[in-house]
């Protein structure tokens, strides 16, 4: 082995060294020390900053306490790309049901959670290993949102 | 060039796996469910003097290795110990007194003699068999003034963190703060309160069914999908009387597009029927608030090469994702739910 190729491969070690573990767990939660109008602020911006659409906000919480329901503010959220969900729920009917992906963000006093499932969980219904690296991105998104959720300032 | 690149990421290197911090690793792994800091929320408030001052650095290093299946705390497998030990560590640091320390020694006991005792003594809180209190989360199923609710003794990760002498010592000296109380103040003797442990220990041997249970889960198909022999519009209808038959109430009709394309250019063949009972949404964020990332309640409807097909998620297939047993029955009500919606539209 020519000192190149040894250099090329200590960069590619060093490389995947560095590269933070995350927590890959199926259901994704953030905390926000931010209160419920601040937080949804800042989710819908970083939502659109990452190339998302919001296409709807559910009020959960309306519903709930028109039928005499005492709750925190909670709605959910629903994102998406347009050609990546036309894309999918073309190709796979399995995954209309899920689609487009939702958040869910409720309020505990003055501090927010916002939930979402890994998309990583619709890899699992598919078989297209190239689509499948569609679902790692949206991973990466949610956790580069979450991330800006959590370092918003209060 | 190669070799500044190469000093470069040694020094990223070096950097990522320093000593680990744990308030970030709190942060980022513990916060969301057990608060900003410590107080609890989805999870239960680790903060409380009472608690932190009674359980090991053992126990807490534990419980996070093992979590709590089928209680929503998950096992963080993939921490290193020195990062588990961090977050230990910057949890410390909410008491000023040093953690106990319990040894390992055996607690022996009469089982039967510790039964009678926890039906008396304990259950009322810790519920049959041990399976906890029910509900979690202060926003729906707790009020905030109620600093917890009680642990599921027979869960394989508490009973895989917990040592004999600590519970033990839970049980004689209770926790101050909570509904635990002192169990000697209460009139048990030193050997009652080794019965009780030595029941508690067997609730080890039905920790494997929970297990099983969650492998069932996992084979259940993503999706509950029936065909409809009628056209698009007429399934549509049969379907929104369907679900007021079965007294939900119909939210809205959209198309699958909606907010993705210009209102009026969506894809009219792919309608969403979004509906919901207020009444069983309540128990169940009641029983978990994060039920919310599958809510409301939808069917989509696509009619494709002239067929016209009705599916929606398998609430069976996706109710290990939350970790949480209690919400199982809910998600059988839901997957019966659903499955009655989509027979009655296509009959």
């Amino acid at each position: 082995m020519n000192a190149n190729a040894v250099i090329r491969c200590c960069i590619t070690i060093l490389t995947l060294c560095i590269v933070t573990p995350i927590f890959a767990g199926d259901i994704l939660m953030v905390r926000s020390k931010q209160d419920f109008p601040e937080a949804m602020l800042t989710l819908q911006t970083s939502i659109k900053d990452h190339g998302y659409e919001i296409t709807r906000v559910q009020r959960i919480d309306i519903g709930l306490t028109g039928m005499g329901y005492k709750t925190d503010k909670y709605r959910v959220v629903f994102v998406g790309k347009k050609q990546e969900i036309l894309y999918l729920v073309e190709k796979y009917p399995v995954l209309a049901a899920f689609m487009p992906p939702q958040i869910s963000v409720f309020a505990e006093e003055g501090e927010t959670m916002l939930i979402t499932v890994n998309p990583n969980i619709y890899a699992d219904m598919i078989d297209d290993e190239d689509d499948k690296l569609l679902f790692k991105r949206w991973e990466s998104d949610i956790y580069s949102v979450f991330d800006d959720i959590r370092d918003a300032e209060d | 060039m190669k070799f500044t690149v190469l000093l470069f990421l040694l020094f990223l290197s070096i950097n990522a796996h320093s000593a680990p911090h744990g308030d970030a690793l709190f942060a980022t792994y513990c916060s969301a469910c057990h608060g900003s800091d410590g107080n609890g929320g989805v999870g239960v408030p680790i903060a409380l003097p009472a608690f932190l001052d009674s359980v090991s650095d053992d126990y807490l290093k534990k419980t996070i290795r093992n979590g709590r299946p089928g209680r929503i705390m998950p096992a963080f497998k993939t921490l290193s110990d020195a990062q588990v030990a961090a977050i230990v560590k910057y949890v410390r640091g909410w008491s000023n007194k040093s953690p106990p320390r319990y040894d390992k020694t055996k607690v022996t006991g009469d089982i039967k003699h510790g039964e009678k005792l926890f039906e008396t003594h304990c259950q009322q809180c810790h519920g049959k068999d041990g399976m906890g209190g029910k509900g979690t989360g202060v926003t729906f199923s707790r009020k905030r003034d109620l600093p917890i609710i009680a642990p599921a003794l027979n869960n394989a990760g508490f009973l895989a963190s917990a040592s004999d002498v600590m519970i033990r010592d839970t049980i004689t000296y209770g926790r101050e703060g909570t509904p635990m109380t002192s169990m000697m103040v209460a009139g048990l003797s030193e050997g009652d309160i080794n019965d009780v442990v030595a029941y508690i220990r067997s609730f080890e041997k039905s920790a494997t069914d929970l297990k099983q249970r969650l492998n069932d889960t996992v084979k259940e198909p993503a999706t509950i999908t029936v065909d409809s022999p009628y056209g698009l519009e007429e399934t549509v209808e049969n379907l929104k009387q369907a679900i007021t038959d079965q007294n939900f109430t119909l939210i809205r009709t959209d198309y699958l597009e909606h907010g993705l394309v210009p209102e009026g250019q969506e894809n009219k063949k792919q309608v969403v029927l979004h509906f919901c009972n207020f009444g069983f949404l309540f128990e169940a964020l009641s029983v978990d608030p994060r039920v919310g990332m599958f809510l409301p309640c939808r069917v989509t409807i696509i009619e494709k090469n002239g067929k016209v097909q009705l599916s929606t998620i398998n609430p069976k297939r996706l109710s290990h994702l939350f970790n949480n047993h209690e919400l199982d029955e809910y998600c059988e009500r839901m997957y019966k739910v659903y499955s009655d919606l989509l027979e009655d539209a296509t009959l």
